[in-house]
């Protein structure tokens, strides 16, 4: 049996006993369970992209099962295994073995464990067969089944209606990119007569030139079709326009965030993206607009993540930014950049995540970093770990050095690729991604300044008060409140100490072959030498403006939260619309609410009560009851409402008929 | 399996256990009527296991001419097969799900479903043009009955509704089957199905027969008689409206309107979808407004239904096979949906979905089946709605991607009416007293659940298995359409490579390297 079996299917089949068996297994069975099937696909998934890095695996698929033939339209269950999937299979089944041992510290007194540890190997397993699809439909069997079990774990606590409510959002508003995701598959498929992957890759460049009616326009074929499935993308990997879903997605317990709202399933775009590479390659206007996009997102998001006061939703907001990064390096043409972002961005992402989780956990489930302050040396090991990870994702190292953290080699890439490609809109994402970089390093160090420096000032925090049976006026001048936050259990730390690893060393380690072996990426994706020469040839002042802005960032942090503290308030008193529109999230949910949600429920009752009940009842079946009635005694009788009336006139009907074949 | 008359025995047993109901104790009928629903399915299954892929197009057919033409003749292709299967599987449900809730006149209530039985096996299996009227007609009485009788306190008005559609619809059919029997000269389907009527005549008989399946479908503007009739009808008539008595209008487009009038149905093909891109957006939209469980459920049933009728009238093997499929699929999920609600409804005895909440905390496996039956109706990959949702528009996309995009957006609005409904109904905290004291499923509902579930996973991990017997009939179908159908509005045209590759590189970038 192929090792890719195992991996894909172990998850599944964890999944289905630690739920169905559920508390029949009890909690420690359910959990070894789903944890050791991680382990398991974890330990054999290294292996295979080691493999690739050796340049020993070749591509392969392993094929599954007949799923579906209609006509020439089939598609089977297939296993691909190539670079690009290797490399999304450690990142997945690391970090998924990551947070299944994280979680026996975090969800340690969880009354629902066994349902918490199924959902997280049902995600693992959906999203395993997204990477490794061989067509279309299975990616989107894949993206379907990751959406299930984030809607699960986002609901996990479903007795919050707050939590309930974000899980239908992050539902529905991924269903708009699916929409787009599906229209794309259906065009392919109407185009090249097929859903299988690499056979359209083939016959893309072919199509390069040609048209395409889609309602009613006239359009070039490959641009039509990618902008569709980008639409998809932009859905699942919460993109400017379809992102309101992912900060409330952090309603669901943080381990949740850290494995699917950071390091996995909101990247199945940008892998999306690069699997069909040599596709938009052949769409300029498609790849234009995923430009411009993912662009817009890393400063929107950016913006955003400045004025939040939930550590996790900074996170969340610093996720879509990062993503836009990985967006506009693949719309520029670097999509080994771009997966070499999404590789070094899981691991410090999922690091700040699940250091995040840490505090919380360390705070009594306070979220909110105005209570936080001073745990520097109350809880100094997620402390040291979340240090990293801000390093790590501010990008802090030094060109002519040679070293820096993971964020570092990625995002320099990213921006360097914009730079070197050239053109208006690139040169616009070079620079967005600069001011985005400055934010980045902004809100990073706010976070971790808010957090682990300062006096405590945990006492007003309801947790703590609840927790210390203290009120603030009780607690007088001690602003602990006599709280004392302790250290994470052992099951919790280990996870943040490898992911520290990966987050120091991924992008040292990794970068020679993500970015400059075409080699390593076999055929993969789309690998642009020339493209890639010209990034190494950016000039100097390009390679060091990252450095920069992230000093900037950090002075700008230092200055507001440490050295002045006084300067945050009197600059939203100062700007305050422009603080609401940044804190209010520039307004989408409240625009969305206006002109989707509130006119879906008027329009639905104003469908209902005028037009089937005031309009097509009363014309129809009411309207000639009541002519019936009017009109003639005779027939009054008969509309009298007794059943066997009816059932004889039915009968009446069948003598009519086999009257006339007699006669 | 030769000389055996398999499917005048399938329809010989339930008639049977329905006389021996009407004489036996409310107990004894129970256990009559689950084991007459049974034998049944096991005969269904006998035949299923005997009809033979690429055998020929009809199979165990039988005849004795009865009088003056009028001939019982019965045989089945695979799209009748699959239709008979759905019938016989879901009736041993039905009658598990009114095994307590049922008091009254307990005999006569399960007679009406026995003989509605045979009445849909015949209706699937005749091949007499009269003999399908009679049994698609008949079919119909113990439907009024179930919902008249043993329905909820506004029994009366639905029942009417019920009856005046129906019966605005099967007088036109009735006409327009005797000018064709007049015209082809006989009564048989399969010869009616290869003649060609002279297209002016194709015209009113399509209206005539569109009259009557557009109301069972049911589609806009014809359905307000659903939700109705679903809300008075009990749990086990939902399910079969729902699960069967639906799929007749759409078994009655793909055996009568398609084959015998293609140049009709072309010509129509636009009425048929702009009815189905306005059932689509509008019933998804009032569906999400609704408070009663049931009312929501038959709304749905309205959206899905217009996705079969797109996709019949898209004229490509993808869109009819697409439409069988959700026929299928539709035909386990709403009535496992419409089961879910009887559940909570045999214990609280309310429809209202605010009366509940929280339902995931005391009957856990409750709420796993309703989120797979959920799931499954807003088309998950990996379930039955899938396959057939996504076939149908990748059909109809071929036709027209207007079309397609409209009904697409029946995947956004499904999940928003779905989830709505099962975050008010499971999720959430226990508001109410006596919904939290409900117990989760017994083994009877189990029983009820569990095979639906089983085989709403199937047609999506591994559809083949109810694709392959009608392939060939979809082939032959697809093949008489091809003459009449529609040029897609895709008109792909090549055209020269354009000159600017997406991401070739300005010359000036080609400096000197770095030692990144």
């Amino acid at each position: 049996m192929h090792t890719i079996l195992i991996i894909v299917f172990a998850p599944l089949v964890a999944a289905l006993i630690a739920g169905l068996g559920n508390r029949m297994i009890g909690n420690v069975a359910a959990k070894s369970l789903t944890t050791g099937a991680l382990l398991l696909s974890a330990g054999l998934s290294w292996p295979i992209f080691l493999g690739y890095i050796g340049g020993t695996e070749t591509a392969e698929v392993v094929q599954v099962l007949k799923w579906v033939e209609s006509g020439t339209l089939t598609f089977d269950w297939a296993l691909r295994v190539d670079t690009l999937t290797a490399i999304m299979l450690v990142v997945i089944n690391s970090v998924s073995a990551l947070v299944h041992l994280y979680s026996w510290g975090y969800m340690e007194d969880d009354p629902d464990q066994p349902r918490f540890f199924a959902y997280l190997s049902l995600f693992t397993f959906a999203m395993l067969m997204l990477v490794t699809a061989d067509n279309l439909v299975q990616m989107f069997f894949g993206w379907e089944g990751v959406g299930l079990a984030s809607y699960l774990l986002i609901g996990f606590w479903f007795k919050k209606p707050s939590a309930g409510a974000a899980a239908i959002k992050a539902f529905v508003v991924n269903r708009v990119g699916d929409l787009g995701f599906m229209l794309g598959i259906f065009g392919t498929y109407l185009v090249f007569q097929t859903t299988s992957i690499p056979e359209i890759l083939a016959e893309a460049p072919a199509m390069s030139g040609s048209t395409i009616t889609f309602v009613g326009m006239r359009l070039y074929t490959m641009d039509i079709l990618c902008i569709l499935l980008f639409i998809g993308a932009m859905g699942k990997s919460a993109q400017l326009g379809l992102h309101t879903w992912l900060p409330d997605a952090m309603e669901g317990p943080t381990p949740v965030s850290a494995l699917i709202h950071a390091a996995t399933m909101v990247t199945a775009g940008v892998f999306m993206l690069c699997r069909l590479s040599p596709m938009f390659e052949t769409a300029p206007t498609a790849l234009m607009i995923v430009t411009v996009v993912g662009a817009a997102t890393c400063f929107f998001a950016a913006t955003i993540g400045t004025t939040q006061w939930d550590i996790k939703r900074v996170i969340a907001y610093s996720t879509c930014s990062q993503l836009g990064y990985m967006f506009f390096a693949a719309g520029v043409g670097g999509y080994g950049v771009a997966m070499f972002h999404l590789f070094t961005h899981a691991f410090f992402k999922a690091l700040l995540f699940l250091g995040a989780g840490s505090v919380i956990h360390a705070m009594h489930h306070e979220q909110d970093m105005r209570y936080y302050g001073g745990l520097r040396k109350a809880i100094p090991f997620t402390f040291y770990a979340m240090l990293a990870g801000t390093l790590a994702i501010t990008g802090l190292g030094v060109y002519h050095l040679g070293v820096g953290f993971a964020g570092f080699w990625s995002k320099d890439a990213v921006l360097e690729i914009a730079f070197a490609r050239g053109t208006q809109i690139s040169v616009t994402a070079f620079w967005l991604g600069v001011v985005a970089a400055l934010l980045t390093s902004f809100y990073s160090w706010r976070l971790m300044f808010l957090t682990f420096w300062g006096k405590p000032r945990w006492i007003e925090s309801e947790h703590i008060q609840h927790s210390v049976h203290k009120t603030p006026a009780e607690a007088g001048e001690d602003t602990t409140g006599g709280y004392h936050p302790h250290e994470s259990p052992v099951s919790m730390l280990i996870p943040l100490g490898v992911l520290t690893i990966g987050a120091v060393a991924a992008g040292q380690v990794f970068a020679p072959k993500f970015l400059d072996d075409a080699a390593f990426w076999a055929g993969s994706i789309f690998y642009n030498e020339p493209l890639i020469h010209a990034m190494h040839a950016v000039p100097y002042w390009v390679k060091y403006s990252a450095l920069i802005v992230m000093l900037l960032g950090f002075a700008g942090a230092y200055t507001a939260y440490i050295a002045k503290p006084h300067i945050p308030a009197r600059f939203v008193a100062t700007f305050p619309a422009l603080h609401n529109f940044v804190y209010r999230k520039w307004y989408f949910d409240e625009l969305y609410d206006a002109i989707f949600v509130k006119p879906a429920f008027w329009l639905g009752r104003q469908f209902w009560k005028l037009g089937d009940i005031g309009t097509i009842d009363r014309f129809g079946p009411n309207g000639i009851a009541w002519v019936v009635d009017r009109s003639a005694v005779a027939a009054k009788s008969i509309q009298s409402g007794h059943l066997n009336t009816y059932a004889l006139i039915m009968l009446l009907g069948l003598v009519a008929a086999v009257t006339f074949v007699l006669l | 399996m030769e000389g055996l008359p398999i499917l005048s025995l399938m329809m010989l047993v339930p008639l049977a256990g329905a006389l021996a109901c009407l004489f036996a104790g409310a107990n004894a009928a129970r256990w009559i009527a689950l084991g007459a629903t049974l034998v049944t399915f096991v005969l269904g299954v006998v035949l299923w296991s005997n009809y033979q892929i690429g055998g020929p197009q009809w199979q165990f057919t039988e005849r004795a001419e009865l009088f003056a033409g009028f001939s019982w003749a019965l045989g089945i292709d695979g799209i009748a097969l699959m239709l008979i299967m759905l019938s016989v599987f879901l009736m041993p449900v039905c009658i598990l799900a009114s095994w307590d809730s049922v008091k009254k006149r307990v005999g006569e209530y399960l007679a009406a479903f026995l003989v509605m039985e045979t009445l849909m096996i015949g209706t699937f299996a005749a091949q007499d043009l009269f003999l399908f009227y009679v049994f698609f007609e008949a079919g119909l009485i113990p439907m009024y009955l179930i919902i008249g009788v043993w329905g909820g306190d506004n029994r009366i008005y639905a029942s009417y509704k019920f009856f005046l559609y129906t019966l605005f619809g099967s007088v036109l059919m009735l006409i327009a089957m005797f000018w064709m029997v007049a015209e082809a000269g006989t009564s048989d389907i399969p010869t009616l199905m290869q003649y060609g009527f002279p297209p002016a005549a194709q015209t009113w008989l399509w209206l005539a027969f569109f009259a009557s399946f557009a109301v069972k479908v049911p589609m806009w503007p014809f359905h307000t008689w659903l939700p109705d009739a679903h809300v008075q009808a009990p749990t086990a008539g939902s399910v079969i409206l729902a699960g069967v008595l639906l799929k007749l209008g759409g078994y009655g487009f793909i055996r009568f309107s398609l084959p015998m009038f293609p140049e009709a149905s072309a010509q129509f093909a636009w009425l048929v979808f702009t009815l189905s891109m306005i059932a689509v957006v509008y019933t998804s939209l009032v569906a999400l407004v609704q408070s009663d469980m049931k009312k929501l459920i038959a709304y749905s049933s309205v959206a899905h239904m217009a996705i079969v009728t797109v996709g019949l009238f898209a004229f490509n093997v993808q869109g009819l096979e697409g439409a069988m499929i959700v026929m299928l699929s539709h035909g386990l999920v709403s009535a496992a949906l419409f089961l879910c609600v009887g559940v909570i409804y045999d214990r609280l005895h309310t429809r209202e979905i605010a009366r509940y909440g929280g339902l995931a905390i005391n009957m856990p496996y409750y709420a796993l089946f309703f989120l797979l039956f959920t799931m499954a109706s807003i088309g998950l990959p990996g379930t039955s709605g899938f396959v057939g949702e996504f076939l149908s528009l990748a059909g109809i996309y071929q036709t027209s991607s207007l079309v397609a995009l409209v009904c697409t957006t029946g995947i956004i609005l499904g999940a928003a009416y779905m989830l709505y409904l099962y975050r008010r109904v499971a999720f959430g905290g226990q508001v109410n007293e006596d919904a939290a004291a409900m117990r989760d499923i017994s083994v009877r509902e189990w029983a009820m659940m569990a095979p639906i579930a089983a085989s709403v996973l199937w047609m999506g991990v591994y559809p083949e298995s109810f694709l392959a017997p009608m392939r060939a009939d979809i082939a032959v179908l697809d093949a008489r359409l091809a003459a009449a159908a529609p040029a897609g509005d895709a008109a792909l045209a090549a055209g020269a490579p354009r000159a600017e590759a997406a991401n070739a590189l300005p010359e000036h970038a080609s400096a000197k390297e770095g030692a990144h």
